[in-house]
């Protein structure tokens, strides 16, 4: 049967269900297609922070949003076109996002009695025509499944668990997705079993063959490709791309990578990932907890090699008394929080920027260190690389602020060559470098560049360079334990000022205001970038002028940010906390900022942002 | 001693040197800043007199200490050093080791950063069994927090934070370490340099980890602590002192021994009496630490009767560090070093022209 074909901009798309449905795996997978396809695209995993919840549940309902279009997007989509909910749970969780009118394909072998009860429903809503205002799809997609995989050599369980390759298969036809991937991608994932592997390939071709011969779907969607920069893509996570980008400074700096860590969530696939490039003489080590992840970091870094631990909020606060050693030793050190929902356990598996503070602040003692946050997952990969040159070129740990939705969330990525990377070597000490009043020389740890302030690095290893350092102050210079107050005093304002000369050695804060003529600017930091950009957008399609600025450097700022923030009449700053960075720059710069905070455990809505401006336009 | 039969491989990597080395090489220029008649003086001396006989690069060095009286210690010494943070060391001293084979590293500590904050850490240096030789100076007391009771004190101690007796019972750190699956512990004494001696060279030739706690008298707030091992009227009676592959006989007149039980308990014997036939041979490479465990809770902590000292245990297994190279190396050797544009590109990719 022949079907209408109509072409959209863009779409969004959220897989929904049971955590043990395989919702990610479907949603990686329509992702997958959809980047080879040459979409743009942007994506948002939810899941919850149990590993099974109790099934059927909504505590247990694990999601995947996708927005793909044929235009460039930053954002991962504000309401879905189309949610595919697998059970009641996942349906009555989602709803309330989906705008009338839209999609709602759901199966209908799920729609138990029992079920029903179980997430509150007395009357089935399929028949009670409460879900009038959608296009809804009640789709056997269990036996449906059962039934295309009839004859097979696999359990009516396996058989079940295929299903989410039905809809994948049957979503896969309605947006005219290859498929190529996806068989490719079961081949690999099944290959020593191969009876799963004919049941998976078999439940996909049926979905597809479903939408094609159902009266149910009447139309085809395309969505045509983006046009994108030359270059070759491909898609990439946040974590994965902070991984790479770990990876890409250690041999761009040509010094071996040592991650001490402990599991955390969201930070964990960091660990994983870094675990599995051995070949690139990466060292890994799971440490016994927080603490000792660091201060092995600390330790690898005093030999010589780029230190690095990786965690979230909570890792953070019992790290926090290593990492102030290392801005005493003046060591380089990469620290990654991967921002949760806080506080204390809070929130493991939903995204939050309410770390700032405590990377600016959380240490005893003057402490500064510097903070880098990326703005989308591919940026990951560069803001690891500008982290790390930092941290070694300045010899000081350095704050990388990532957050859950960035480590989870996942884009097109155009590669970089190699030979475009920067070059990040720096030298170690191998001379003695100071004159004593007798004439003998000697080696002082803190002499400083006078430059950079930074002081030179002296490796274990190297003759006639013995030094003994650690957490007490310093002399200025020789480094010898000192309790004298001047020097003290001298200590303190030298490491603030080396932290603080940074800002001449950054990009200054770009402002994008195409009229040049706007009042009022709207400031992000970390994630918040597509959102807020989106909503930027769509703001001057409607004729206001608004300029847009993001912040990637939270310390030191940018040398212009006061001059930039005080040149509008009104500066707005969504962040997912209740006033963080607003906080800092009232503070640094005597500006007023507009807030707008939520804390709701996910990304702002570009529509939310919308409203907010128009609000704060129209009221002041 | 004759030649270790583990033939040195912990500084197997190590850079050697062939100038002649003194004490005086490992000395600093920093003023020892110790309490007149502290414990420590001693195991300093020690340790710059006997690290000569190992005749490593001064620089392949490095002591990592934590918080303490104890973790002064890396400032008196010519080597690379560092003074961390409170409890840390043994993990500090990890990143170092972990990622520089070619250093030999020590951990100084006290009963109080390596048994109470950096009990964690601890325990878990011995179980991986990493290469550093952690020195733990124990006194049974806080020197630097002036005169709390610490893990090591003996149940009812009266200090300055129990003024009616501490409530919480000590640890015996050589049985904790035992159970921790330390591969080499042993147990010695600040005021008997030549004992001390011996036990360093046996730990600096170790594979792994080792951990020597080390008797300290902290003259200021504890002091007496292990007299009765110390004094000339008692010592001999109350020491026994452990040899791998001999009887174990003590006692003023080697009148007393230790000898295994028929129920697997082993206990102080007279020796005429059980014949020097039926002792216990030490055995400190046993592959199974029960003996080493059982001997190392001969003692009362109050009274300090029948404490053993020596190595306790020598066992050989493959260091953390060096299974951690191996990875990496044959790694590299199956698949080749490395290449940065492939694992960027990944096998996944689109171009756009
Ligand atoms: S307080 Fe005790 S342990 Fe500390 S230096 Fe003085 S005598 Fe030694």
């Amino acid at each position: 049967m022949t079907k209408e074909i109509v072409q959209l901009d863009r779409v969004i798309i959220r897989f929904a269900g049971d955590s043990g449905d395989g919702m990610q795996l479907t949603g990686d997978r329509f992702t997958s297609s959809t980047a080879a396809f040459g979409n743009d695209l942007s994506t948002l995993p939810d899941f919850p922070a149990e590993i099974r919840a109790p099934a059927g549940t909504v505590l247990g309902v694990s999601s995947f949003q996708l927005h793909f279009a044929d235009h460039q997007i930053t954002t991962p989509g504000d309401a879905p076109n189309v949610l595919v909910a697998m059970n009641p749970a996942a349906m009555k969780v989602n709803l309330k996002d989906l705008p009338r009118g839209a999609d709602l394909i759901v199966d209908s072998d799920e729609f138990t009695k029992r079920n029903l009860t179980r997430v509150g429903y007395e009357v089935n809503p399929l028949d009670d025509g409460s879900l009038n205002s959608y296009k809804v799809h009640a789709i056997q997609l269990t036996s449906l499944t059962v039934e295309a995989l009839k004859g097979m050599d696999v359990s009516k369980k396996e058989a079940e668990r295929a299903k989410n390759m039905f809809a994948l298969g049957l979503l896969s036809w309605l947006y005219h997705r290859p498929t190529d991937g996806t068989v490719t991608f079961l081949k690999e994932k099944f290959g020593r079993k191969p009876e799963i592997l004919k049941a998976n390939l078999a439940a996909f071709e049926a979905g597809w063959s479903y939408g094609e011969t159902t009266e149910d779907f009447s139309v085809q969607y395309e969505v045509a490709p983006a046009e994108m920069k030359t270059g070759t893509y491909r898609n990439i996570s946040g974590n994965i791309a902070l991984s790479y980008g770990l990876i890409a400074a250690g041999q761009q700096a040509q010094l071996p990578l040592y991650l001490g860590s402990y599991p955390i969530t969201p930070a964990s696939d960091i660990l994983h990932e870094l675990s599995k490039h051995k070949r690139f003489g990466v060292r890994t080590f799971q440490a016994e907890d927080e603490i000792a992840g660091v201060s092995a970091a600390i330790g690898a870094s005093y030999g010589g090699a780029i230190g690095l631990t990786t965690t979230s909020g909570p890792g953070v606060a019992l790290k926090s008394e290593a990492i102030g050693l290392a801005v005493a030793l003046e060591l380089p050190l990469v620290v990654v929080n991967v921002q949760r929902g806080g506080p204390s356990t809070g929130l493991p598996t939903k995204t939050e920027q309410s770390d700032l503070l405590q990377a600016m602040f959380g240490r005893n003692g003057e402490a500064p260190v510097p903070i880098i946050a990326p703005n989308s997952p591919a940026d990951c990969f560069d803001a690891a690389i500008e982290a790390v040159r930092i941290a070694l070129k300045y010899r000081t740990p350095v704050f990388l602020l990532s957050d859950g939705s960035l480590a989870n969330g996942s884009e097109p990525w155009k590669i970089p060559p190699v030979a475009d990377l920067p070059d990040l070597r720096v030298e170690f000490a191998t001379k003695l470098n100071h004159v004593a009043a007798d004439g003998t020389e000697e080696y002082w740890p803190y002499l400083r560049d006078p430059e950079t302030l930074a002081r030179p690095w002296a490796i274990p290893g190297t003759p006639g360079l013995e030094h003994r350092i650690g957490g007490i102050e310093k002399a200025d210079g020789p480094g010898h334990i000192s309790y004298d107050s001047d020097n003290h005093d001298r200590m303190v304002r030298l490491r603030q000022a080396k932290i603080d000369g940074i800002a001449k050695d950054i990009p200054p804060l770009a402002v994008d205001d195409p009229d040049g003529d706007a009042r009022i600017l709207v400031l992000g930091w970390g994630s918040t970038y597509g959102p807020t950009g989106a909503a930027v957008q769509r703001m001057r399609r409607t004729g206001a002028k608004i300029a847009h600025a993001h912040l990637r450097y939270l310390n030191p700022f940018p040398a212009n940010t006061g001059e930039v923030l005080k040149r509008y009449d009104k500066v707005v700053l969504p962040e997912m906390n209740l006033g963080q960075l607003s906080m800092l720059l009232r503070a640094k710069f005597l500006v007023d900022i507009i807030g707008f905070n939520q804390v709701r455990g996910l990304p702002f809505k570009a529509t939310e942002i919308v409203e907010f401006l128009e609000d704060v336009m129209k009221n002041g | 001693m004759a030649e270790s039969v583990l033939d040195f491989p912990s500084l197997k990597l190590v850079p050697k040197t062939d100038a002649p080395q003194s004490a005086k090489d490992f000395k600093t220029d920093q003023e020892v800043r110790w309490c007149p008649g502290c414990g420590d003086y001693a195991i300093l001396a020690a340790v710059q007199s006997f690290l000569p006989e190992l005749g490593l690069a001064r620089e392949n060095i490095v002591f990592v200490s934590g918080i303490g009286c104890s973790s002064r210690f890396p400032y008196y010494m010519n080597t690379y050093g560092m003074h961390s943070i409170h409890g840390r060391a043994p993990a500090i001293a990890t990143g170092l080791a972990t990622s520089r084979q070619d250093l030999s590293v020590w951990v100084v500590t006290g009963d109080g950063d390596a048994l109470s904050i950096g009990g964690n850490h601890l325990i878990h240096a011995l179980r991986r069994n990493v290469n550093l030789k952690i020195l733990l100076f124990n006194n049974r007391i806080y020197g630097l927090t002036k005169g709390q009771y610490s893990p090591t004190s003996e149940l009812g101690k009266i200090t300055k934070s129990t003024p009616l007796g501490s409530l919480d019972y000590p640890f015996n750190p050589v049985s904790l370490a035992l159970g921790a699956e330390a591969t080499f512990v042993a147990r010695t004494i600040d005021s008997d340099r030549k004992h001390l001696t011996q036990v360093l060279r046996a730990a600096a030739e170790h594979e792994g980890t080792a951990l020597v706690e080390i008797y300290q008298n902290c003259n200021i707030f504890n002091d007496g602590a292990w007299d009765p091992l110390k004094d000339s009227e008692r010592r001999d009676d109350f020491t026994i002192r452990l040899e791998h592959g001999k009887p174990i006989v003590f006692g003023a007149n080697g009148g007393k021994g230790v000898a295994r039980m028929p129920n697997g308990t082993v206990q102080v014997v007279d020796v005429a009496s059980v014949g020097l036939n039926n002792l216990l041979v030490h055995d400190a490479h046993a592959d199974d630490p029960g003996v080493a465990f059982a001997l190392s809770r001969l003692s009362d902590p109050v009274r300090l009767n029948n404490t053993a000292i020596g190595v306790f245990r020598e066992v050989r297994r493959a260091s953390y560090d060096t299974l951690m190279s191996e990875q990496i190396d044959s790694e590299i050797a199956k698949k080749g070093a490395g290449d940065l544009a492939a694992l960027l590109a990944g096998n996944d990719t689109w171009a756009i022209d």
